[in-house]
């Protein structure tokens, strides 16, 4: 089988504080992957060490066949990116956004052209190309983002709460896109506090602590756990190994997200 | 580590004359700040004590004692243009600050001239709140003093028949070098260079770098393939050419308009001018790796600029600083740049004198740089 991610006892700790404490998974290419949990459990830190901005402590972790540790360049080259907060510039209108991650991402001449016009189409945003960022509402910040993370043709796009503070919509909208882009065979890890996006993936991977304690379809967790919804299954989860985790006072105070 | 590539350089460069373009503030400061300040050094921070306000108490009245209030005026330090009867009165114009100095003659001043060996006095209160104001009030009344009577010495002695007694057995001459009239706008102009570079630099740089991770671009930038040395010259590289322009507008306006022409080279200027706006570029780096936000960059920077100016010497002269605070402002790489700008300007001299400021502005530029560099690419990772 070929894997988009492939990691082994991941451990990230920031001094004396471990935000991941041993993750390993294998997603398979083409699929769509939900990082489920709450906040501060480790998933950002989860997803920036497989981004190979951060160094793991331990433990080791493939993407798209290259290594975190060493080939990060490889990896950054290969991967579309977007975060909570639409991290665009406002004060450049969307064609600049656009032309920025371009060249950001090496495209120059016609390819980077082509490209442009490949995901302006794709995501319609031919009548906003000439608008300001900061005039635009936050369901089109979030596909200009989008467009932005898509330039280079990744193999894998990875969405670190893209949806989050955006209208039902909007969030509707992009789902589908996000579904769409998974047909034609990009990798998405996605990690989402809506369990109503989560339950559209084809794997989920329930996250707290800075453990994965739970990784499958959503159908086979569901089943596991005898739930009937992935809302009951998260509460569960939460209480469950909140009680027999001496931890759980800082989880209360919340922390890292 | 790939190779430096150019079309990420590119993409960053024009990205940031985008910026640039679009934010009036910044624009505003490259801009209108050199010329405000250059306005503002020129015209209202002006040593020069002259024209002062001075109230006068004539009990005289006769042309003795108006031909010496005229030559007081022609002093152009003393401005007599206030009379009053009264030590009253003259305490009013003092204390409210309407008079700097006051003149008192008494009633016997054109008896006592007239007289052949007679001695006239003049009573002159000076308010030394300032004491700049003060003591070129006294120097000013103390000269004309001496000047007047020496002439009347020698109407006296001439009248006797002693016509070669009237030569002075002394004769000083004395010449001021470099800023012959001493006029403080050609001491301060050419400083104003180093200071508003240094302003405007370090804090349009410090600005670029904070505003990325305030708004959170920086942490989507880091996913990217760029090299931070491909975004660090990115986003350096518009300042540099803003300093140019800044240099540009503060040279133009110091000789066109106030008319201090640099009496050195200004390709050398322009040269080391480079060297510290390199020094500058990176105290801007190091800022934006502290400072959060962008608040806290300008405060940062604020902190920088107050003891520039009263350490580097750019108002007080550095001789005269205990030895602590002189080894204070030696940390500021204005107070190198001042000396340098002010040689080429005032003295006109090149290398052969310039040297050994230059050499510390190179080693605070590579050092700076280095640490500036080194920090950029931590935060990055």
């Amino acid at each position: 089988m070929n894997l988009a991610i492939d990691c082994q006892g991941l451990v990230k700790r920031f001094g004396s504080y471990t935000a991941v404490r041993g993750v390993s998974f294998q997603l398979p290419a083409g699929a769509i992957m939900g990082f489920v949990g709450p906040n501060g459990a480790g998933k950002t830190t989860l997803i920036r060490m497989l981004c190979g901005v951060l160094v793991p402590t331990e433990g080791k972790a493939t993407v798209l066949g290259y290594d975190v540790l060493t080939q990060s360049e490889e990896i950054k080259q290969r991967i579309g990116y977007m975060s909570q907060k639409f991290s665009l510039y406002d004060d450049l209108t969307v064609k600049e956004n656009l032309d920025f991650y371009a060249g950001v991402y090496s495209l120059h001449g016609k390819t980077a052209q082509e490209q442009k016009a490949r995901v302006i189409e794709r995501i319609g945003l031919a009548e906003r190309t000439n608008q300001l960022v900061s005039a635009l509402s936050g369901g089109w910040k979030q596909r200009v983002a989008l467009a932005c993370a898509l330039l280079h043709s990744p193999q894998l796009l990875i969405l670190d709460e893209p949806t989050a503070g955006v209208d039902p919509v909007s969030r509707r909208i992009f789902l589908n896109l996000i579904h769409q882009l998974a047909k034609e065979g990009i990798t998405i890890l996605v990690s989402t506090h809506y369990m109503d996006e989560a339950a559209t993936c084809d794997y989920l991977g329930f996250v707290f602590y800075g453990r994965l304690i739970a990784f499958g379809s959503p159908d086979e967790m569901l089943a596991n756990e005898v739930k009937d919804s992935l809302d009951d299954l998260f509460i569960y989860y939460v209480e469950n190994e909140a009680l027999d985790d001496p931890r759980n006072q800082a989880f209360k105070k919340g922390g890292r997200g | 580590m790939g190779k430096f590539s150019w079309v990420r350089f590119l993409a960053v460069l024009r990205k940031e004359f985008l910026h640039i373009k679009r934010d009036r503030a910044s624009l505003i400061m490259a801009i209108a700040m050199p010329i405000g300040m250059l306005l503002l050094f020129g015209y209202a921070v002006n040593t020069d004590v002259d024209h002062l306000p001075t109230v006068v108490w004539d009990q005289s009245q006769t042309a003795d004692s108006r031909e010496f209030i005229t030559s007081m005026r022609n002093t152009q330090y003393l401005n007599p243009d206030d009379f009053v009867q009264g030590y009253q009165q003259i305490e009013g114009y003092l204390d409210s600050g309407k008079a700097r100095v006051a003149v008192i003659i008494p009633p016997d001043f054109g008896k006592e001239l007239q007289k052949d060996n007679g001695q006239a006095d003049v009573q002159i209160l000076v308010d030394g709140s300032d004491p700049t104001v003060a003591r070129a009030a006294m120097s000013a009344v103390q000269m004309l003093g001496l000047n007047k009577s020496l002439e009347i010495q020698g109407v006296r002695l001439a009248a006797r028949g002693a016509a070669a007694g009237t030569n002075m057995p002394l004769n000083v001459e004395t010449r001021v070098w470099y800023n012959p009239d001493m006029k403080s706008m050609v001491f301060n102009i050419p400083a104003l260079i180093g200071l508003i570079l240094q302003n405007v630099i370090a804090m349009l740089t410090s600005f670029s770098i904070v505003r990325e991770k305030e708004r959170g671009t920086m942490e989507q930038v880091v996913v990217t393939p760029i090299r931070s040395l491909e975004l660090l010259l990115g986003k350096l590289l518009p300042f540099v050419f803003i300093g140019f322009v800044s240099l540009t507008l503060i040279l133009a306006t110091g000789i066109f308009w106030f008319g201090v022409i640099p009496s050195g080279s200004i390709p050398l200027l322009v040269l080391l001018s480079t060297i510290f706006l390199f020094t500058i570029l990176a105290i801007g780096l190091l800022i934006s790796s502290v400072a959060r936000t962008q608040l806290q960059a300008m405060q940062m920077t604020f902190i920088l600029i107050l003891p520039s100016i009263l350490l580097s010497g750019f108002i007080f002269p550095r001789e005269t600083m205990p030895t602590f605070l002189k080894i204070l402002g030696g940390l500021f790489p204005l107070t190198y740049f001042l000396e340098i700008v002010r040689g080429i300007f005032l003295k006109g001299v090149g290398m052969e004198y310039l040297w050994q400021d230059t050499l510390i502005l190179c080693a605070f530029a590579i050092i700076l740089v280095g640490i500036a560099a080194k920090k950029f690419k931590k935060n990055l990772d």
